[in-house]
């Protein structure tokens, strides 16, 4: 295991549930509370780079995982690092002020997982009109609920279940 | 910037301004509303979502094998990109190795695909700048590769050619051999695209010093791929995490530190050119041998990958193309998250555009070479 990654573990120990590996790259899993703080000291570090923000919906264990791909260009090292919210509390903190790219990242997870970031600078669905329901990424996604986008008088979208709804 | 543009009667003022999403210059199906104050873009809102497809969710409703289908419809540009992200997610997480010929011809590929992409993207960009023979030329030449990938594939546009463990076909009788005249073609023709452009007043005046990138602001926004090497990130995947056969070829990559539209435009000329010295050099040491790992030319319908999680990712035309791939032991994927460069790269144009002319919006939004339906998915 590389060095950075270790003095990282060792720095956090109380906040880490637990340590692995992916296919050599190395894994941590967080407490929620401990997120913002451990991307800072990872990116004091040098992990500059936030490759990518996955949102995983767990069923089984009623909670949604983020998933956080980091990676140093200086020292050529990646870390994946994990962390979970129930489904009835939804929230996790924002990186957007660690990393940019967090921004629309974290809206695009927003949008099609429902994980509510906290203190984003401009939460608001990404992809997904506004009014649209439910989160399309959530395993119990009713997928025969057809939904219709459609504009309103003053030109806002709206989004109905009937077709005809509109026309 | 001085503000020799603002009237004076219109004081602070901001006019709303929508631009898209049926633009000629927002290359696709991007919108974005500009608040203008005269001819100077004070605040741009990029609307994204037109062409969202759900294929993060359509992959969880297919098997395996059914989703490199729709990896060619995200970026359908550089429809290989995506497919070379999954299956090289696929193979690494179900620990399946593709012999070395079909390495070889997945690396011919992608180098080609490459080339005509960065010709779209060279044909539009001059089109958005006024040069309306950049765009005749660029897809003139496209047709030449297109036509290659039509041999080899079947079709032009939406390969559906590389499978778990392999390709789906050996190259026809005398490919190689077009191959070579297509690639000594594009060569001839890249310095005359070259010389039109670059030597173009009008052109050199409208990006040179339009829509400065800073390597510190890229490398936070999650710039990837030429976007980036034009700021002065010096990293491709390709030469430093090499995949398929690409740590057996020769090739540089171009780094430019300016971080302007000419800069983004120098690096993916010079990219075309390296393409073409990679496909050379792979057509002339070409393996022999089988073309997909013995026991998976039917079977790979009903791969079944572990459970496990893998993030993969390739140097795609525009950047980093990554697939983060969940499986749960069955044969359908339980999640696979698309991590698109275009959508990253878009993210930062607001910071470029602000305080820019209308007229620079255009000019820095083509440099980007954004490809809608790789930004919406």
């Amino acid at each position: 295991m590389n060095a950075l990654v270790t003095e990282l573990q060792q720095e956090f120990a109380a906040q880490i549930e637990e340590t692995g590996e992916l296919l050599g790259k190395p894994v941590v899993r967080l407490r929620r509370e401990a997120l913002v703080s451990f991307c800072q000291a990872a990116k004091a570090k040098g992990f500059d780079f936030l490759a990518c923000l996955t949102g995983v919906d767990r069923p089984h264990e009623r909670s949604l995982e983020a998933i956080y791909n980091l990676y140093s260009y200086k020292h050529r090292q990646h870390l994946i690092v994990k962390t979970r919210c129930p489904y009835h509390d939804p929230v996790l903190d924002s990186v957007s002020s660690v990393w940019k790219a967090a921004i629309f990242l974290e809206r695009e997870t927003f949008d099609l997982v429902g994980i509510r970031f906290r203190d984003h600078p401009d939460l608001r669905r990404i992809l997904l009109p506004e009014p649209w329901q439910g989160h399309p990424l959530r395993k119990d996604y009713p997928l025969e609920r057809e939904q219709f986008v459609n504009k309103d008088a003053q030109g806002r979208d709206v989004v109905s279940f009937d077709s005809t709804e509109g026309w | 910037m001085t503000e020799p543009y603002t009237v004076e009667a219109q004081s602070k003022d901001l006019l709303v301004l929508n631009m898209g999403p049926q633009h000629p210059s927002t290359h696709g199906v991007l919108r974005l509303i500009l608040k203008i104050d005269g001819e100077i873009v004070r605040e741009v809102q990029p609307v994204i979502g037109y062409l969202h497809r759900g294929m993060e969710k359509l992959a969880e409703l297919g098997r395996y094998p059914h989703f490199i289908i729709e990896c060619n419809r995200a970026d359908y540009v550089a429809s290989y990109a995506y497919e070379a992200a999954y299956v090289r997610a696929v193979e690494e997480l179900a620990g399946l190795q593709a012999p070395p010929r079909a390495q070889y011809i997945r690396v011919i590929c992608l180098e080609l695909d490459r080339i005509q992409s960065h010709l779209v993207w060279l044909g539009t960009f001059g089109l958005d700048l006024g040069a309306l023979n950049a765009f005749w030329y660029g897809f003139r030449e496209r047709e030449l590769i297109l036509g290659l990938q039509q041999e080899l594939t079947g079709v032009r546009m939406h390969p559906n050619y590389f499978r778990f463990g392999g390709v789906k076909a050996d190259l026809p009788r005398g490919w190689a051999d077009k191959a070579h005249k297509v690639c000594d073609e594009i060569e001839r023709k890249l310095d005359e695209y070259e010389e039109f452009l670059a030597q173009s007043d009008t052109f050199v005046m409208r990006t040179r010093g339009v829509g400065v990138l800073t390597k510190e602001m890229a490398i936070d926004w999650g710039v990837t791929g030429p976007n980036a090497r034009a700021s002065g990130v010096d990293f491709d995947l390709r030469r430093d995490e090499p995949y398929f056969a690409y740590e057996e070829f020769e090739f540089t990559v171009p780094v430019r530190t300016e971080g302007d539209c000419y800069a983004r435009f120098a690096v993916r000329l010079e990219e075309m050119r390296q393409s073409v010295r990679i496909i050379r050099q792979a057509l002339a040491r070409l393996p022999q041998g089988p073309i997909i790992q013995k026991g998976w030319e039917r079977g790979y319908q009903f791969l079944m990958a572990p459970k496990g999680e893998h993030y993969a990712r390739i140097e795609g035309p525009r950047g980093e193309v990554g697939i983060y791939l969940i499986g749960d032991g069955t044969t359908f994927p339980y999640r696979v998250k698309m991590r698109s460069p275009c959508f990253q790269n878009l993210s930062v144009l607001p910071e470029l555009m602000r305080n820019n002319l209308i007229a620079d919006v255009v000019a820095i939004n083509g440099s980007f070479d954004l490809v809608m339906g790789c930004v919406d998915r």
